[in-house]
């Protein structure tokens, strides 16, 4: 009991509210926030510590260990090549990690075609093929406005075609409330199923500026597509990206990659250790 | 997944509702529901801090007027409280009396700068005047060609060469004017507040061009991080007005109310859509029913 009393003096309600709120700041909403520090605080009073280094430590082991269960590696097929789906709402940077993700793999000595699967905005055509040119890899498009589904498909049959080990296919960013382009995404994968090859990911791109709607995206995304996994992007600004956080906890999607930047090597495997570090980072001790 | 306010509120206000007078003490419990209600709906929390606090003072002002019962003040001073800070003077554009009238487009990557540059245009031709595009972003592949795309679109004039970003806002300016175009919009890369080398960029562009209006765009998406955006932009732009994207999707929009906060700049546009007419001016009232989570604030009211 005396313990717990000091315990309580020297980890005062003050300290409890600032982690909350660095919790709340990092965008991993409300409820999960409140449920974390509550989680730690019982943690804290039964094992009687003390000091509030050792606190924040326990709340980045437990946020550590809630995102551990997973699985980050890309998921390969049995045969090549392997289907990679990148889907999400607009100007995420789906366009941009194909770009990085094809270099990437590339450099692992992998054979990459990308898909042109945006036929609808502006110039993505044009964008994703300037990604290519500069990892060097082939890129299969059709004329504006063509069938995204059928552009998919195509890519993979040639990517069968010329033995690729993976095809990469861009798709136009879409709102997940949008009932019609969600049934367009559902096509798209079940066209892509059809072709030769084995649609073993379908990565949801997420920006780290996003604030709660970023689940209702996860959710809208993994009813029409299945999604697989979390490419998290623009970690490299002041946003925390905390709702991936909630995304990986609440649906189980794990995040695989993160984006750090507009370069082609500015794309990295997810590090638990140093996500979790970074949210609570500004938590004074 | 997302109670929202309204129903949280009537939660709240349910347990007051038969009383005459609020005490101390149910003012906290619906303000604690308020709280949580505008976090949920992405409003930055130093912000909601603010906001309940002014909240505050008005419920309690309210509540030596007769005229409504206590969980009916409560709402009023909710909603009243969001329009203010949301409203304030409407935004109207005034012409350069020597054009051309500049605007300066600024925003992180991918909030909408391009897309709403266009539908700027589009706007101003609408309204009867000759709009130019001024395509100063050559940093993300394609994004010129993007721009020329929109910019053939609605039939509009698109500058841009390989030089510089501030070259080519400056010979765009050059160029309108010598043509005879007497509005310019210049769509900017997107870019980081921590990016200190971009962001001096564009304060050189501003400084080169001499913009009229300073556009800010802000993804209705955005979460927290939205209070530092806005005001790191501000810090180095002075922003004339907010521009808010991407409203025809089902976020709660807290970030509008966070921004409009903490640069006390009017919105003065809004986006719903990607198709070019999927814009127009911004309606503070109807983004106070949306953060809240509710149709209708006034039958709450009646309700409560
Ligand atoms: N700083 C930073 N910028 C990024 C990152 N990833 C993408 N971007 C930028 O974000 C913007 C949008 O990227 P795109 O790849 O076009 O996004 P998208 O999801 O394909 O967009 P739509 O196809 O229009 O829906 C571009 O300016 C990219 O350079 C990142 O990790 N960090
Ligand atoms: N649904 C929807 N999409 C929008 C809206 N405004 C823009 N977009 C889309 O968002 C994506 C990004 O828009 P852009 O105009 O390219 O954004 P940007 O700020 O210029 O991006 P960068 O130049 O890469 O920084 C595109 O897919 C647009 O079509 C909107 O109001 N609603
Ligand atoms: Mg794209
Ligand atoms: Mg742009």
């Amino acid at each position: 009991a005396l313990a717990r009393m000091r315990a309580k003096r020297a980890l005062g309600e003050e300290f409890w509210v600032e982690l909350e709120e660095a919790l709340i700041l990092s965008d991993l909403g409300l409820d999960l926030s409140v449920d974390l520090v509550e989680s730690v605080r019982n943690k804290v009073y039964k094992e009687g510590v003390t000091a509030t280094d050792a606190a924040l430590e326990m709340l980045r082991e437990e946020m550590i260990e809630r995102l551990d269960h997973s699985n980050r590696d890309l998921n390969l097929g049995d045969a090549p090549p392997s289907v990679v789906l990148f889907v999400g709402v607009n100007g995420v940077g789906k366009t941009t990690s194909i770009g990085k993700l094809a270099a990437l793999l590339s450099s692992e000595g992998k054979k990459v075609v990308v898909a042109a699967g945006d036929t609808f905005r502006a110039a993505a055509a044009e964008q994703l093929e300037m990604w290519a040119q500069r990892s060097d890899v082939q890129v299969v498009k059709g004329a504006s406005g063509a069938d995204p589904a059928s552009v998919v498909f195509d890519a993979i049959s040639h990517g069968a075609a010329v033995g690729a080990d993976f095809v990469l296919a861009d798709t136009a960013g879409r709102l997940q409330n949008r009932q019609n382009l969600m049934d367009e995404l559902k096509k798209i994968r079940r066209v892509a199923e059809k072709a030769s090859g084995t649609v073993t990911e379908v990565l949801l791109v997420l920006d780290a500026t996003t604030g709660q709607n970023g689940l209702l995206q996860a959710q809208g995304f993994a009813e029409a597509a299945s999604v697989t996994g979390v490419i998290l992007t623009k970690l490299d600004g002041t946003a925390k990206g905390g709702v991936a956080f909630a995304i990986e906890d609440k649906l189980h999607i794990p995040i695989k990659f993160v984006g750090l930047g507009e370069g082609i090597l500015d794309l990295v495997p997810f590090d638990p250790k140093a996500f979790v570090y970074e949210i609570t980072g500004e938590v004074s001790q | 997944m997302f109670e929202s306010l309204g129903g949280r509120l009537e939660d709240a206000l349910s347990k007051i509702r038969g009383k005459a007078r609020l005490s101390e003490a149910d003012v906290e419990l619906a303000l604690r529901e308020i709280r949580n209600a505008l976090l949920e709906a992405d409003v930055n929390l130093l912000v909601v801090r603010a906001i309940t606090d002014r909240i505050r003072e008005a419920a309690v002002g309210a509540m030596a007027s007769r005229s409504l019962t206590p969980g009916q003040q409560v709402v009023k001073a909710v909603n009243d409280e969001l329009i203010n800070v949301l409203g304030g003077e409407t935004f109207r554009i005034t012409y350069e009396s020597k054009p051309p009238t500049v605007i300066l487009m600024a925003g992180l990557q991918g909030s909408g700068k391009t897309t709403t540059s266009a539908k700027l245009a589009r706007y101003f031709k609408a309204q009867g005047r000759s709009p130019m595009l001024v395509g100063a972003d050559l940093q993300r592949p394609a994004a010129v060609e993007q721009l020329k795309t929109l910019a053939s679109q609605i039939q509009v004039p698109m500058f841009s060469e390989w030089t510089s970003p501030i070259e080519v806002a400056k010979a765009g300016v050059a160029e309108a004017r010598r043509i005879g175009r007497d509005v310019v919009i210049i769509d900017t890369a997107g870019r980081l507040t921590v990016d200190a080398e971009l962001m001096d960029e564009i304060a050189a562009i501003s400084r080169e061009v001499r913009p009229k209006y300073t556009f800010l765009v802000i993804d209705a998406m955005m979460g927290q991080d939205s209070v530092n955006t806005a005001k790191a932009f501000n810090d180095v732009l002075e922003l004339d007005a907010i521009v808010l994207s991407k409203l025809d999707g089902d976020a709660r929009g807290g970030a509008a109310l966070s921004v409009k906060e903490v640069v006390g700049k009017p919105i003065a546009f809004a986006s719903d859509g990607e198709k070019l007419d999927n814009f127009g001016p911004f309606h503070p009232d109807r983004m106070a029913s949306r953060i809240l989570g509710m149709g209708d604030v006034l039958t709450l009211i009646e309700q409560a």
